[in-house]
């Protein structure tokens, strides 16, 4: 037996704190090996050279004026509902169910299309459109928030599930309002006679969405870290005890946060049915309410420091795409790459939170 | 900023004024042609990988530039999909699937000077655009002619004692209960009756055009219930590994599957889109109008079947079907001659079907005369969505 003691060959322990440059210092260095490796992947099985993949990356997104508009209008969409799901993180209510408080959001925005196009003016529709999709934002996520109040249930579990019943409601209306019949899809609703279609401003499809997302951004900034309620939710969020002995009403916060928060996924809902895609499908919020959480964390739930990290998520993505249609290689190669970033990204925040210390390196720290 | 604006958006009306009628009608240089192909899966699925080699033959037997977008989704994902083609400097820009139809018009009306075409549409013949059009191809003949080899099969395993002539039942695995898969299904069954006069046929839907996992469960489920041979209306090959695990024979669809099913494999039908994709080139290189419906059929080539499994397939199946293409050829036989099938009971004497595809699902056009139902003749995609007597709709 080896009666020395073994010292471990590294030694993790949890930061403190970490500036922030050195933060995302980790950060950059996290994505720019993402990209080595993506690139080596790449050469590996089309043999192009590592660099016709990086501009194709960079083309992907910044390729022609309509690239940079369609990344605008990702980056502005799925920020949209990032800031949706930050004030309940602030509070660590972790509501996972930005997917489906979107998703009601596009129903309720279609069925005003579908179900008033003969009997409302155009105005008074879009403005149903809006009270509607927003309300049943509000709806879907204060279901699980009464919940959590009340009984205390499991907030996660709660608002994935209320995911699948959206997702299954919305399978169903697909189904009731299909055309043609038979066919189960829903099409672009009012083709011809645009009702219910928000307005194009200065000739550019996109640039309502982006310049409302903006505001929201701007708003959600100033709730978050200016105003009483931003404050409440702070509190709450570091201990319910302390908030209770306060005088904040805990129940009260809980559900009026999830409520904004369900009703900002529901006026993302409205902006995609109503503003750009003019349809309901059951795939429609294309998995931002997931992707939205990752955007949230790594900016630390800072609303002006996600414009950065849903820019980085929209570009890579978009430049993984663009890889496997322009080398001619599948959906599952997208898959692949997005799958390498996304483990660089979120393993660098394990770097952040834990300082490694090596064994050499702890034993010289000793002898100095 | 609104001087701005307005400086911005004149400039876009000029350049859409010039680009539109530099363009439009005009022959373009065989060099200058590009085609943009969007499809919504790859090659992994059956039906899209009919469209993906079709169009490489095509584009390469012409010598014309082309460009292939796949996985693109029935959605917005479409219209930029579209608009990134002619921002590539396409001239053509073709779709696969029927939910990309909306977002090739919405593509279609904001750049008049590119033509749009769309396989499996059905509202190119109401939208009144110049540069908007459907195609198909009359693949219920294709079907039949299927059908024909799945009865021969049945009569064979009848014949060898396998189940009683009262047992001859069909499984088929349908997408979505929608006119193309129910003209499909009835057409296969047809045929099969055609030659096997007591066969009946169970449809199950999966309500998705691809769902491996599905389509594979929906064809054990048939199987199980006792169908002696399978058909599928769908496009991965879930229903044919299902069928080649409970050794039933199968008839698939989209191109030959013997590969992975050499024991229960019989023939396939599919449509073949080289010839349609060769028409819109030659027409846009000629300037000429590309038809607002085009309908392929057996002598353009557009319907075919694939190589006879003969370890599978029933003695005779090559002479018979070649006798029965001979009787379309000649117009003798028609898929839906009324006197060939019941409705509710009763002959089938008049039809009114929603061929002007408006959203108001109300029919207006009478296909039924001279004794047959007249398909893909009001316009190129499939009406025929009656449900005849002998087949049983599980679920519905």
């Amino acid at each position: 037996m080896n009666n020395q003691k073994r010292k471990p060959l590294f030694h993790i322990s949890r930061r403190q704190s970490m500036l922030w440059y050195r933060i995302w210092l980790i950060r950059g260095l996290a994505i720019l090996a993402a990209l080595v490796v993506c690139a080596l992947v790449s050469v590996v099985m089309t043999g192009e050279n590592p660099f016709s993949i990086y501009s194709t990356i960079f083309t992907a997104s910044f390729g022609s004026p309509r690239k940079i508009w369609v990344l605008l209008q990702n980056i502005a969409m799925l920020l949209c509902v990032s800031l949706a799901v930050t004030p309940a993180f602030r509070m660590r209510f972790w509501n996972v169910g930005g997917e489906g408080q979107a998703l009601v959001g596009c129903f309720a925005s279609a069925a005003c299309m579908i179900l008033l196009r003969d009997k409302l003016p155009n105005g008074m529709i879009i403005f149903l459109m809006f009270v509607t999709s927003m309300l049943a934002g509000a709806i879907w996520g204060a279901i699980p928030a009464f919940f959590k109040a009340k009984w205390g249930t499991n907030e996660t579990l709660f608002t994935l599930m209320m995911n699948y019943v959206a997702t299954q409601l919305v399978a169903y209306y697909c189904v009731v309002w299909e055309s043609p019949k038979g066919s189960g899809q829903i099409g672009v609703i009012n083709q011809q006679s645009q009702i219910g279609w928000l307005p194009v401003i200065g000739g550019q499809k996109y640039l309502l969405n982006i310049l409302i997302v903006a505001v929201l951004c701007l708003f959600t900034y100033y709730y978050m870290y200016f105003s009483k309620h931003g404050y409440e939710i702070a509190v709450v969020g570091e201990s319910e005890k302390t908030a209770h002995y306060v005088g904040i009403k805990v129940e009260k916060v809980i559900i009026r946060t999830m409520m904004l928060s369900g009703a900002m996924c529901g006026l993302a809902g409205l902006l995609l049915t109503g503003s750009t895609n003019h349809t309901l499908t059951t795939t429609i919020v294309d998995g931002r309410g997931f992707t939205a959480v990752m955007v949230s964390w790594l900016a630390n739930f800072n609303p002006v420091w996600m414009i950065g990290t849903s820019f980085l998520l929209v570009f890579l993505s978009r430049g993984a795409g663009e890889i496997s249609t322009n080398f001619g290689l599948n959906k599952s190669f997208a898959d692949i790459l997005t799958g390498i970033i996304l483990f660089f990204i979120i393993g660098s925040e394990f770097f952040i939170m834990y300082k490694v210390k090596f064994k050499h390196a702890a034993e010289k720290e000793v002898k100095a | 900023m609104k001087k701005y604006l307005a400086f911005v958006l004149s400039l876009i009306l000029c350049l859409a004024f010039t680009s539109s009628f530099a363009l439009e009608g005009k022959p373009v240089a065989k060099d200058d042609i590009k085609v943009g192909f969007i499809f919504l899966h790859d090659e992994n699925s059956t039906y899209d990988l009919n469209f993906l080699n079709a169009a490489k033959e095509a584009c390469e037997k012409m010598g014309v530039k082309y460009v292939l977008k796949t996985n693109i989704p029935e959605g917005e994902q479409c219209y930029e999909a579209a608009a990134e083609l002619v921002d590539d400097g396409c001239n053509i820009v073709f779709a696969d699937s029927f939910g990309h139809e909306s977002y090739m018009i919405q593509a279609a009306m904001e750049f008049p000077e590119v033509e749009f075409c769309h396989a499996t549409g059905t509202k190119a013949h109401t939208t009144n655009l110049a540069n908007y059009h459907n195609a198909f191809a009359s693949i219920y003949e294709g079907r039949y002619l299927a059908g024909v080899a799945a009865g021969l099969k049945l009569n064979e395993m009848i014949a060898e004692g396998k189940f009683t002539a009262e047992e001859a039942k069909m499984g088929y695995v349908g997408a979505y209960p929608y006119a193309e898969v129910k003209s499909g299904y009835t057409s296969f069954f047809l045929g099969a009756r055609s030659v096997c006069p007591t066969v009946t046929m169970d449809v199950t839907f999966t309500n998705s055009w691809y769902d491996e996992a599905l389509e594979k469960e929906g064809a054990t489920k048939l199987i199980n219930d006792g169908a002696k041979l399978i058909s599928q209306h769908a496009d991965s090959m879930g229903a044919p590994t299902a069928c080649e695990d409970a050794g039933v024979p199968d008839v698939s669809y989209n191109g030959s599957t013997v590969a992975a099913c050499p024991n229960t494999f019989i023939v396939s039908s599919r449509i073949n889109w080289a010839p349609y994709f060769e028409y819109m080139i030659n027409a846009t290189i000629n300037g000429e109008a590309i038809a607002v419906d085009w309908t392929g059929t057996i002598e353009t080539s557009s319907v075919e079947l694939s190589e006879i499994n003969e370890a599978a397939a029933a003695a005779g199946t090559a002479e018979k079907i070649a006798e029965v293409k001979a009787a379309f050829a000649d117009g003798s036989l028609k898929v839906y001659d009324i006197s060939t099938f019941t409705v509710n009971g009763e002959k089938l004497e008049s039809y009114l079907a929603d061929v002007d595809d408006l959203g108001d699902w109300q029919p207006e056009t009478e296909v039924v005369s001279d004794g047959y139902f007249h398909e893909s003749e009001y316009r190129s995609a499939p009406y025929f969505d009656i449900d005849i007597d002998g087949i049983n709709l599980l679920g519905a």
